[in-house]
């Protein structure tokens, strides 16, 4: 395994002067899970944007460190995969070319072995040439798990694994959620029970929404 | 460098195959062309107007186009959620310069229809100097395309998308314009090359202003 370290220090975000959370620290390395938890509205998509590297927060440092070599966060992308209900793969597309896109500007070795594995392992495969708009929405949520997948991240985040998906669905995200822990970091959000019982730290994040 | 460029020609694939799917910009843009030159045609009839006044309706449409179709490349990213797709897959140079590019060939092959067209539907107006014709409409549409490439990504995560963008896009547009329809005329009244040769060096190194700057802002743009 190689060594991954995220350490998070403070971290506090607002809004228009409204606070959403502060005070979150955690060191993760790999083989933990991370579950961050907390009522609707609390912050948890929030927080799991920051620690993309996709928004500032209004406090706070991040660090993450691969084989020792720290990682600027505008390059965050080439080591962490993202699964969450803001995100979308392009409509006009089939699921193969969304893969394919996402393998080529990754620059992959080998994409199309990967890509196949993937796709079979989230039943999608003889899905793969039809438009993602024809997609139903529990087979556009495993497509997001393919798409974040790919590149193997060192970090995978998921928000809300479960939404949209059957048991068979839920059952596939467990298998990899655990093969991540095995390689990486895995920081989920979640409300449900099964999930944080998974994790070996919980974040609860409680509604501050305080004015200042 | 060399991954900035693969991955930004990447991007610049998947916008045209798209385009070519969901034809967002190009209908859209086709149809402008065609009614605006209709109306000119119509309402001219077979009256005689100064050449002037066609170098200056041409830019005008080269730059309603350039506003209307490409101020879309960040906002259907936005209205379909595929902002953070890109933002997870690659870096923000890559989108920059991949949809720059996209926008360039658009906005040239839109140039090239209208000033065909025009050649075509009107006698009086003659080119006579055809270098300086084609580089014009070249340099002219490139420093458009840069310039509303980098607007449109400051209007798609403004609140006010709509509106924002002529008012944005007018002060660092006119140089461009006024240059361009300078170095038109110059064309047709046959001018010598290097006549024109101020007047690209002022097209040109706006555009590379424009492009300088678009790089620095793009990071704040890009991410929230
Ligand atoms: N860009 C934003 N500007 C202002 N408020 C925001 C923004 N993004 C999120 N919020 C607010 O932050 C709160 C937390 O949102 P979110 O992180 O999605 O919560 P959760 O995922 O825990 O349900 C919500 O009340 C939301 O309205
Ligand atoms: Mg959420």
């Amino acid at each position: 395994m190689i060594s991954i370290t995220l350490q998070v220090k403070n971290i506090a975000k607002e809004f228009n002067r409204k606070k959403l959370f502060e005070n979150i620290s955690f060191d993760a390395d790999a083989g933990s899970a991370i579950a961050v938890t907390g009522k609707n509205g609390s912050g948890k998509s929030t927080l799991v944007k920051i620690l993309c590297g996709l928004l500032e927060p209004t406090r706070g440092t991040w660090v993450l460190t691969v084989e020792d070599k720290k990682i600027p966060h505008e390059e965050y992308y080439k080591n962490i995969g993202l699964v969450s209900p803001y995100l979308n793969l392009y409509d006009e597309f089939s699921g193969i070319e969304n893969l394919d896109f996402i393998a080529k500007i990754r620059r992959l070795q080998n994409p199309s072995t990967i890509i196949e594995s993937v796709l079979e392992d989230f039943g999608l495969f003889k899905h793969r040439k039809k438009e993602v708009k024809y997609y139903s929405s529990g087979m556009k949520q495993r497509l997001k798990y393919c798409a974040a997948l790919l590149h193997k991240p060192e970090i995978l985040f998921l928000d809300e694994p479960q939404s949209n998906l059957d048991s068979e669905g839920i059952s596939v995200v467990r298998t990899y959620m655990k093969q991540q822990r095995e390689r990486g970091i895995l920081i989920f959000a979640t409300n449900d029970e099964d999930d944080l019982s998974y994790a070996d730290a919980v974040i609860k994040l409680n509604s501050l929404n305080i004015e200042k | 460098m060399r991954a900035i460029g693969l991955s930004s020609y990447y991007v610049l694939v998947k916008e045209i195959a798209s385009e070519l799917r969901t034809r967002y910009a190009l209908n859209a843009l086709l149809m402008f062309v065609v009614t605006t030159l209709s109306v000119i045609v119509f309402s001219l009839g077979s009256e005689h107007v100064p050449y002037e006044i066609y170098c200056g309706t041409l830019w005008v449409i080269i730059f309603f186009s350039a506003m209307s179709g490409l101020s879309r490349t960040f906002v259907t990213e936005e209205e379909r959620g595929t902002t953070l797709l890109l933002q997870l897959i690659t870096s923000s140079n890559s989108v920059l310069l991949g949809k720059l590019f996209y926008n360039v060939i658009l906005n040239f092959a839109i140039t090239l229809i209208t000033a065909i067209a025009y050649l075509i539907l009107f006698n009086d107006f003659v080119v006579r100097t055809y270098s300086i014709f084609w580089l014009t409409l070249l340099l002219g549409s490139v420093g458009l395309a840069s310039a509303s490439t980098i607007l449109a990504a400051i209007v798609a995560k403004a609140n006010s998308k709509g509106t924002l963008f002529p008012v944005l896009a007018f002060p660092v547009l006119v140089p461009i314009l006024l240059t361009a329809i300078k170095a038109t005329i110059l064309s047709v009244e046959g001018g010598m090359f290097n006549e024109a040769f101020p007047d690209f060096q002022v097209l040109i190194s706006f555009t590379i202003v424009i492009i300088a700057v678009s790089f620095l802002l793009f990071d704040f743009v890009w991410k929230d």
